[in-house]
C-alpha cells in the first residue's frame, strides 16, 4: 500500500523555503507512489498554499493571526490532533523541526528518525536510511520501524529538490479542525525576535575569507590567522566553537546560525567540515582546506586539501606571501 | 530550583579521528578519548549559575554502563550536588525514545522545576530533550543560549535560530530545556575538583529501582537500530598537496594566485 506522508511547510513572507521540494523528493525516495500531503500553518497563507498545489496532492491550510509567527508548542498540539496515527511525517532538521519533531513523534506514537541524508528502501516494514555520526565522520544505516508511522527530519540540502510538477493538487481548509478544542502550548509564549549584531566587517561581502575553527587550539593563535588574511587581503571569519569561547564575534561566525557567505575564495584552517558549518556557504567558492585529520569531513567538499598541522602551516604561507610582494 | 540534567559520556571528536572497524559493525573504540558531551557541560555550567542565584540542587544524571560514572563525577566536580548512574544490561541498545523513557523514570521519582540537556551528543540526534518533555506533558524549548527566572513559576528564554537572531519567550515551570553551546563560559575543573568528588557515592539505578519494564526499552524494543557504519564519499574530494611543508605552500600560493586568492 503507498504510504500517506504529510510534509510540515517551512514559508517566509509569503515564499515556500528550499526544503519543501527538497522532502518532496525525500519522499518519492521513501515510495515513489506516495500520496503527499502539505502542512501550511500561518497567517495569509493563500498565496503559499497555491504555490504547493503543483507540487502535492492535498495542501493543508491551517491559517490564523495566532500562526503568524510558528510556535512549535502551538503546533505540535494541533498536529497531534489532525494528523492520523500510523502517518509519515516529513520535517527539515532546522531550528524549528529540532523543537518540533522529537515531541510529535512520541504525541503520535511513531518513531522518530532524526537528521536523515538518505532513504534505501523499505523492507519487512523497515524503512532503511542513512544518517551521519561524529560530526560527519562516519555514516551509518539504519533500520526504522515505519508499522506504526514515523517523523523524520530530513538534513537541507541532502535531497536535491523535485522539480515542481503538475500534481493538480486541492487547498484543503484545515483551520476549523485545527482550533477545535482551542490553542494547546500555552505555556510557551512568544515574545520577540532579537536581531544578530552587527560586526564592525561584512563577512557576507568578503571575496576571501581566511576562516578558523578549534584546530587553532588557543585563543592567542588566532593572530597567524589574522597576519595571514593580512597577507592575502582577505577578511578574519570562523567556525561555531571560536565564537563560543569568545575569542571572536558572533559576526564572524559562518554557518546556519551565523551568516550566509558567498565569496570566490574560502580557506578552511582547522575546521572539520559539519553540516551546519558548510550550510552558510554558498555561492561555490575555490575551497582550500588545512586539516591534520585526512578524514575529516571538510577534505570532501574542498578543492584542496593540506593535511598538516595548522600552526606550522600557516605561518609559513604568511610568510612566503609576504617575501613575494 | 531543583533542577536536573542529562549527560551522556561520548568520544571526544575534537580529540580523536573516528574510524570504522574491519567489520562495520561499530567505530573502532580501542584508543577513544571520552568525555562529557560538549552541549551537556552548558546544560550543567547553566543549571550551576541558576542555583547559585536562586538556591535549590543540581542532579546530573546519565544512562550508560560503569564508565558513564567519571563523566557524573567531573560534572560533580564543576559543581552539581548530586549524581545517578542509570545502568543495567536491559538498558543497552535503546534507541532514543527508550533512553527517554529510562530518564523520565528517574525523572519522576524526584521533583524537578528545569530539566536540560545538551541539544545533540555524538549520533547529532538531537531528540531526547523533546521527547521527554512530551513522555512527561511539560513545555519544551529547543537550542536555547539564554535563561533568566523570572519567579519561582517562570522564565524568559532566548532561542538561537537562523543567521544568528535570537528568538525570546516566556515559558512556565517545570519545563524541558535544551541547551546550545556558548550559552555560558563553561568552568574549568581542574585534577583537584576531581579529588574532592572522587569518593562521594554515586547511587545506581536499574529497571527494576526505576519501575521501568526490561521489555519496553533496550535493543528488543527499539524502533530505530543501526544496521552498520561506513566512511562515506561524498563529492569527488579534494586534490592532496604532496611533498614536503615547503612544497605545500609554494603549491598553494600558485593556485591562489590563479584562482583571486591572494589580493
Ligand atoms: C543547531 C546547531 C547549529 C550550529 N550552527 C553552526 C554554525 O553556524 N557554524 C558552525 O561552524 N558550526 C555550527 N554548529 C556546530 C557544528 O555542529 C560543529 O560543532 C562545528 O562546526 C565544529 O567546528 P570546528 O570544525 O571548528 O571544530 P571541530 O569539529 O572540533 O574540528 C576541528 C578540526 O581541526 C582539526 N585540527 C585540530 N588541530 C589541528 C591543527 N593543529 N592543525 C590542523 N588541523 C587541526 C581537527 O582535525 C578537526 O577536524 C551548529 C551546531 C548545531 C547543533
Ligand atoms: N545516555 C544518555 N544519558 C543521559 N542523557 C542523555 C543520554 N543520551 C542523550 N542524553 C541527553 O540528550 C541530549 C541530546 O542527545 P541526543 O538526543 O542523543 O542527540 C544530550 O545532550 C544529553 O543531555
Amino acid at each position: 500500500m503507498a504510504l500517506q506522508i504529510y510534509v510540515y511547510i517551512l514559508h517566509k513572507d509569503g515564499v515556500v523555503d528550499d526544503t519543501a521540494l527538497e522532502m518532496v523528493a525525500a519522499a518519492g525516495k521513501l515510495d515513489p507512489a506516495a500520496s503527499l500531503t502539505a502542512v501550511v500553518f500561518g497567517s495569509k497563507t493563500d498565496a503559499v498554499c497555491n504555490s504547493l498545489t503543483a507540487s502535492f496532492k492535498e495542501v493543508w491550510k491551517i491559517d490564523n493571526d495566532a500562526f503568524s509567527y510558528p510556535n512549535s508548542e502551538v503546533i505540535r498540539g494541533i498536529l497531534a490532533r489532525i494528523i492520523p496515527k500510523g502517518s509519515m511525517v516529513l520535517v527539515a532538521h532546522d531550528h524549528f523541526g529540532m523543537d518540533l519533531a522529537p515531541g510529535l513523534s512520541i504525541k503520535l506514537d511513531g518513531t522518530y528518525l532524526p537528521d536523515t541524508v538518505g532513504f534505501d528502501g523499505i523492507e519487512g516494514g523497515k524503512l532503511k536510511a542513512v544518517r551521519q555520526e561524529y560530526g560527519g565522520q562516519v555514516s551509518t544505516h539504519v533500520l526504522c520501524d515505519i508499522s506504526g508511522g514515523a517523523v523524520i527530519t530530513i538534513r537541507a540540502g541532502a535531497f536535491r529538490a523535485a522539480e515542481a510538477s503538475d500534481a493538480g493538487g486541492a487547498v484543503v481548509d484545515k483551520t476549523a479542525d485545527a482550533l477545535a478544542g482551542g490553542l494547546p502550548g500555552g505555556a510557551r509564549r512568544f515574545i520577540e525576535i532579537v536581531e544578530a549584531e552587527v560586526g564592525d566587517v561584512d563577512i557576507t561581502k568578503s571575496e576571501i575569507l581566511v576562516s578558523v575553527g578549534r584546530g587553532i587550539g588557543e585563543q592567542e593563535n588566532i593572530e597567524i590567522i589574522k597576519e595571514l588574511a593580512k597577507a592575502v587581503g582577505g577578511d578574519v571569519s570562523c567556525s561555531r566553537p571560536i565564537v563560543d569561547a569568545k575569542w571572536l564575534e558572533k559576526s564572524r561566525q559562518v554557518g546556519t546560525s551565523g551568516l550566509t557567505v558567498k565569496p570566490k575564495v574560502y580557506m578552511a584552517l582547522g575546521i572539520s567540515g559539519s553540516f551546519q558549518h558548510l550550510g552558510g556557504i554558498k555561492g561555490s567558492p575555490f575551497i582550500v582546506a588545512v586539516n591534520k585529520n585526512p578524514k575529516a569531513p571538510i577534505f570532501q567538499v574542498a578543492e584542496i586539501g593540506v593535511i598538516e598541522d595548522l600552526l606550522e602551516f600557516v605561518p609559513m604561507l604568511t610568510e612566503k606571501i609576504n617575501e613575494m610582494k | 530550583m531543583e533542577i536536573l540534567v542529562c549527560v551522556k559520556r561520548v568520544p571526544d571528536t575534537a580529540e580523536n579521528e573516528i574510524s570504522v572497524n574491519s567489520s562495520g559493525s561499530d567505530i573502532e573504540r580501542g584508543d577513544l578519548v571520552y568525555s562529557v558531551n560538549e552541549w551537556d557541560n552548558y546544560a550543567v555550567e547553566e543549571a550551576i549559575q541558576i542555583r547559585d542565584k536562586a538556591g535549590g540542587s543540581v542532579t546530573v544524571v546519565s544512562v550508560g554502563d560503569a564508565d558513564s560514572e567519571e563523566v557524573l563525577r567531573r560534572e560533580m566536580a564543576m559543581g552539581a550536588d548530586k549524581g545517578v548512574l542509570l545502568s543495567d544490561s536491559a538498558f543497552e541498545g535503546s534507541d532514543g525514545k527508550g533512553l527517554a523513557s529510562i530518564l523520565k523514570a528517574e525523572i519522576e521519582k524526584g521533583k524537578y522545576d528545569l530539566i536540560l540537556t545538551g541539544t545533540q551528543a555524538d549520533d547529532g540526534a538531537g531528540q531526547i530533550g523533546g521527547m521527554l518533555a512530551a513522555m512527561l506533558n511539560l513545555p519544551y524549548a529547543s537550542l536555547v543560549n539564554r535563561i533568566e527566572v523570572l519567579d519561582g513559576k517562570k522564565i524568559k528564554l532566548g532561542r538561537e535560530i537562523a543567521g544568528g537572531n535570537q528568538e525570546i519567550s516566556e515559558m512556565d515551570l517545570p519545563c524541558v530545556l535544551s541547551i546550545q553551546t556558548g550559552i555560558n563560559e563553561p568552568r574549568y575543573v581542574g585534577i583537584r575538583g576531581i579529588r574532592k568528588v572522587a569518593s562521594v557515592e554515586i547511587p545506581v539505578h536499574g529497571a527494576s529501582d526505576l519501575g521501568v519494564n526490561p521489555g519496553s526499552v533496550g535493543k528488543a524494543a527499539a524502533g530505530v537500530s543501526r544496521v552498520d557504519y561506513y566512511v562515506p564519499a561524498l563529492g569527488k574530494g579534494a586534490e592532496l598537496l604532496e611533498g614536503s611543508i615547503e612544497e605545500k605552500v609554494e603549491k598553494l600560493i600558485e593556485l591562489l594566485k590563479s584562482k583571486g586568492g591572494i589580493k
